[in-house]
Formats: structure tokens, sequence, C-alpha cells
């Protein structure tokens, strides 16, 4: 019997992640760099004119910095960026085992942290939080995202897609009113664009969210709540295939 | 953890007109905010920016409490002989950074 109950959650399991891959036609997906001015589009195409490269660059220092009791720095368990990090964040949030949840990159450098470096948490929006995600989210530039197909991590895709497509707030709006439903109109002169976190974390894809549920004049989240990564988590699968673009430039 | 980002092309035929990019890292806090508690939080720029090539100053610019954090200064000269380009950021409390950019001219 138990078995079978199995069987049909799986079922159920699968049926949502086809259904959550066609909210937007594959083939109609834009990343939300193609709605963005050409004079914006230049700033994200020049690493010497993008922001963002800032950030990249105090997370490399911050990569060789030791920290902690046990006096040690990323590099030292990882060494060189470049290779160990890549495609990292192309299949981020992952299920983390001791948690039994998903972790989005963020939580996964303050869960090294606390593991390995024996140090304090980053507060998240620091400076450091922010440059030590950009700069290992940067290491996967141009890859394509692949979100991690872990059974246990299906749930969360599920609970993810739920919040996206629930109605809430004030105002009376799901994610998808906007972002599946109207992203090819504009909202108050900004285009409204179809909630693909391609080039996150610079701009902070949670800090977006939290934005977007304050707009519904919705109960928000706090930062690293389970709900966002969970959305975050969906958003990822709504985008699998497309390129990482992290430092991004959004206006 | 102050950085720039500095953008002179590497080459340039003598007589061209070349463009200079500058990004520094800086909060450009305006001082006219203020804290819930309604403290005013203290103003933060920076103040000068100076751009030497081969010694000789050829750019410079006072900033103010309006402009945005991180400021990104760009300019036009014309590329004379192969040298350095000297950038200086001064500001508020102190701060004080410094780049340079070489250019070989043909």
């Amino acid at each position: 019997m138990r078995f079978f109950v199995t069987i049909f959650f799986t079922a159920v399991l699968i049926a949502a992640g086809i259904a959550a891959a066609g909210e937007i036609p594959l083939n109609e997906r834009r990343s939300g760099y193609t709605f963005m001015a050409p004079d914006t589009q230049a700033i994200q195409d020049d690493d010497t004119a993008n922001p963002g490269m800032l950030w990249v660059l105090d997370g490399e220092s911050l990569w060789k910095k030791k920290a902690g009791t046990a006096n040690k720095s990323c590099a030292d368990c990882h060494n060189d960026a470049s290779t160990s990090m890549k495609g990292v964040a192309a299949r981020y949030p992952a299920f983390d085992m001791t948690l039994g949840r998903p972790v989005n990159l963020e939580q996964r450098i303050n869960l090294c942290r606390a593991r390995h470096q024996e140090a304090s948490p980053l507060a998240y929006e620091s400076r450091d939080l922010l440059a030590l995600t950009a700069f290992v989210a940067e290491q996967s530039r141009k890859m394509a995202i692949t979100p991690d197909t872990t059974a246990e991590l299906q749930p969360f895709v599920a609970n993810g897609r739920d919040f996206f497509m629930k109605r809430q707030g004030q105002l009376n709006l799901g994610c998808t009113n906007c972002h599946d439903d109207n992203w090819d109109k504009h909202l108050a002169g900004s285009a409204v664009t179809q909630a693909l976190p391609t080039g996150y974390p610079i701009y902070r894809l949670e800090r977006r969210l939290r934005n977007c549920i304050t707009g519904m004049r919705a109960q928000n989240y706090d930062y690293g709540a389970p709900e966002l990564v969970e959305l975050e988590l969906y958003l990822m699968s709504r985008a699998a295939g497309m390129k990482i673009e992290t430092p991004a430039v959004r206006p | 953890m102050a950085s720039a980002l500095i953008n002179v092309p590497k080459k340039a035929k003598r007589g061209d007109v070349i463009e200079i990019k500058t990004l520094m890292s800086h909060i450009m806090e305006t001082g006219y905010r203020h804290t819930a508690a309604g403290q005013v939080v203290p103003r933060d720029i920076i103040t000068s920016f100076t751009c030497r090539y081969n010694g000789e100053e050829i750019f410079r610019a006072d900033l103010f409490p309006a402009i945005a954090a991180n400021p990104f200064i760009t300019f036009f000269t014309t590329a004379t002989e192969s040298g350095k380009f000297d950038f200086e950021w001064i500001g508020d409390n102190g701060f004080s950074e410094k780049a340079s950019a070489t250019i070989s001219v043909e």
C-alpha cells in the first residue's frame, strides 16, 4: 500500500514539474536584459562600466581572506573559484541534507562560515555577503541554468510554484498575474518582464521578491525565509536552460 | 574595500580621440538623510577626481552630494604619446584612492 502511495505521490510531483515548465512557452522566454534600453544593456556588457563588478572584485578578495576561529579562507578548501565554483550558481538553490531543506547561495555561504570557518554569519544585504555571492555566481556566467533535480527538492519547488500562483495581499494579486499574463506590458513606466532570474544575485533576487510582495500590499517575509527560497527555486526552474548573466544590471 | 574599474584603450594611433571610463566604489552618502531615530547620517562623498596623462592634468571634476553611489566618470582625450594615466579620487573622512593605466601610442 505504502509503495503505491509513493508511486502516486511521485506521479503528482512529475505532473507538477511538467506544468511548472509550461507557464511561458519555452520559445517565448526572454531574459530581463532584453527588456532594457540599449544604454542600460551597454552598462551590463562592459565589465569596466558595470557597477556589479565592484562587488565581484570585493568578493574575490574576500574569497582569499581568512575568517573565523578556524582561520580558514574560502580558497583554503575550495581553491580556485574559477574551477570549483563554476556552474554552482546555475544549480542553486540546492538541497542541504543536514537541514533537510533547500538553501540558496547566501545561506550556503553562511553555512560554510558556520560549519567550516567557525565564523559568525554575514548579514543579508551586507556588502560582504553580496560581494561573495556575486563573486561565486559570476563564475557561472554564460552557463545554462540547470536546476537541481534531486527528488527531495521537488516538493519545495511545488511550494514555490504555489506561492507564485497564489493571489495575496490587499491588491489580491499573484506573481503569475503580472509575470505570466502581462509580461509584455508596463507597470508605471517599467517593463513587467517574465520573472526569470538570470542575472541575479547582484541586485539580490530576494530584494526584488520582497519589493514585488510589498507592491502587492501583502505580508512580507524576512530575508532568507523558507517561502522566499522556495520561490527562488521555482523561478530558477522557470529559467532552466537560460544563461546566467551575473552580475547583471537592471533598471 | 574601495576598488576602481578603469577602461583605457591599450593601444591608440597618435592623434586619436580616446574614451576613458572610470568607476569608483563609494557610498556617496549625501548628508541629508536621517536615521529612523532622527539623527543626520553624516556626509561621506568623493569631492574631487583628477586624471593626469604623463604627469599633466588633463581632467578634473568636483563631485557633490547629488551624485549617485559608485560614481562613473567618463571623458575623452587625444592620444599624444605612450605613457601612463594616473587617476585620483579624494573625499570626505580622508578618502583617497589612486589607480593608473598605461597606453601605447603608435
